[in-house]
């Protein structure tokens, strides 16, 4: 049995609605990772200790474990108390959050390199701390961790295959269960690759357009 | 606790890191329109005094005033909060460093605080920017970020951006010294302005000539204490203090 591509256009539609499913998940994934990074920096530097302890846990927690158990864990273990969440939800949760612990470790460094001066002239002017804090210190951290944090997104959209294991039909179920039909393995992880790559170069091209856009104000 | 008469008072401000004494007891007086310029030696504890004026260096002592009320009020933290945004809102002050906020034009440098913490409308804070751009000559500069400016144009825009919140007080921490000389002239001409209306400042500054120009009084400071005070027509040329003199004379020859 040797290779024949001329069969992929008759499945291009699963793997197209694949690729949309992967994208939906990786794009709400990166939102929630980026606002969720930026608030768990903020807590982790400036929350009272009391509430900064419970999510020193969740960082553990997230960091420390696999994210195909977390997602497991999200999926299947949360119903049990009572949440019962669809699977790309629970999906762009794990990935959500998961990387938002990521780029709360970046952020945080960030917020602590921003010049001194400025919250001091934030202040100086009679913003609170939290003000100074939104309009000043974090955008300009924001804005320095925008390549390290594409880097994550990227790292983001390859996990975003591990969702399948819940039964979100992404790009690589998609392509597996076109495999099943087919018995074509290497046809369609060839395709499947190669719709990543696609998907993954276009990511890398929003990033270019943002950091050029946040050049020029520095 | 007797009557505030004067336009800023600073009483007994002491402060101290831990056995160092920065500030030991320093009281000054400055009356409504007054300009001041401190100077000193660097570590005399000017730059700090300076900065607890609106506690931006807390003082471990004694209080501060401004037009009858005080500044740094004992009250609980949240309280406190709250008053001292209040009153920075009332106290502009220039930094060394510009401190402009790099991710901003310097027309919404100029109206971020307006528009935050006054409740000025987009147009209304617009009108403001304009009009406090202009009076710096910076107007054609407003859609500029400061990465685009020059020393002594951002200095411009920061006077800008802290006069833009009518305050009652200018602070000067050494406006001028970071810039290359040819730059120092354009932003003293900005604060000459500000005089000539009568701004009330406090300006700590390493320039004797724009001082001695300008300014009503002088104090010079050394270790933590005031050791001379007075019109700067007697402090630079007949000064009563040898470690005055001192000072004056090594800065003489330092700018030679």
């Amino acid at each position: 049995m040797g290779l024949d591509f001329s069969i992929i256009p008759k499945y291009m539609d699963v793997i197209l609605l694949g690729c949309a499913w992967t994208i939906g998940i990786t794009v709400a994934a990166a939102l929630l990772s980026f606002v969720g990074g930026i608030i768990f920096a903020v807590i982790a530097l400036y929350a009272p200790w009391i509430v900064r302890q419970p999510f020193r846990l969740i960082e553990w927690l997230f960091m420390g474990t696999p994210l195909l158990l977390q997602l497991f864990l999200i999926y299947f273990g949360l119903v049990q108390i009572g949440i019962d969440l669809p699977a790309f939800v629970a999906g762009i949760i794990g990935l959500g959050l998961h990387f938002a612990v990521y780029n709360s470790e970046l952020i945080q460094t960030a917020i602590l390199a921003v010049d001194k001066g400025q919250m001091e002239a934030a202040r100086t002017l009679g913003l609170s701390r939290a003000q100074a804090l939104r309009k000043v210190v974090i955008p300009q951290a924001v804005r320095a961790v925008i390549p390290p944090i594409g880097n994550n997104m990227i790292a983001l959209l390859k996990d975003s295959a591990l969702v399948s294991v819940i039964g979100v039909s992404e790009l690589t179920l998609s392509a597996q269960r076109v495999i099943g039909k087919t018995y074509r393995p290497f046809e369609f992880y060839m395709l499947a690759a190669a719709c990543y790559y696609v998907i993954n170069l276009c990511m890398e091209w929003v990033q270019r357009k943002i950091e050029r856009r946040i050049s020029i104000s520095r | 606790m007797t009557e505030q008469t004067d336009f800023v008072q600073i009483r007994h401000a002491q402060k101290s890191f831990g056995e160092l004494e920065v500030l030991k007891d320093i009281s000054l007086s400055v009356d409504r329109g007054q300009i001041v310029a401190i100077i000193g030696p660097s570590g005399s504890g000017k730059s700090t005094l300076l900065r607890a004026i609106n506690d931006l260096d807390a003082l471990t002592g004694g209080e501060i005033w401004l037009d009858g009320t005080r500044v740094n009020k004992d009250l609980p933290h949240r309280q406190y909060e709250k008053h001292i945004n209040e009153m920075r809102q009332q106290i502009g002050m220039v930094f060394q460093h510009f401190n402009l906020f790099p991710h901003l034009t310097v027309r919404e440098n100029v109206t971020m605080a307006p528009m935050l913490l006054k409740g000025l409308s987009k147009d209304e804070a617009n009108a403001l920017a304009e009009e406090q751009l202009d009076h710096v000559g910076m107007l054609e500069r407003i859609d500029y970020y400061p990465s685009q400016l020059s020393g002594g144009q951002k200095q411009r825009v920061a006077i800008a951006r802290a006069l833009a919140m009518k305050p009652k007080l200018m602070l000067f921490d050494e406006a001028t010294s970071a810039l290359d000389p040819e730059l120092v002239d354009e932003v003293n001409q900005v604060m000459k302005t500000l005089a000539e209306e009568h701004m009330t400042m406090i300006i700590v500054t390493h320039e004797m000539d724009f001082a001695a120009a300008v300014c009503d009084r002088v104090l010079f400071m050394d270790k933590g204490v005031v050791v001379e005070e007075g019109p700067p027509e007697v402090i630079f040329k007949k000064p009563t203090q040898e470690r005055t003199r001192e000072f004056l004379r090594k800065h003489i020859e330092g700018a030679k």
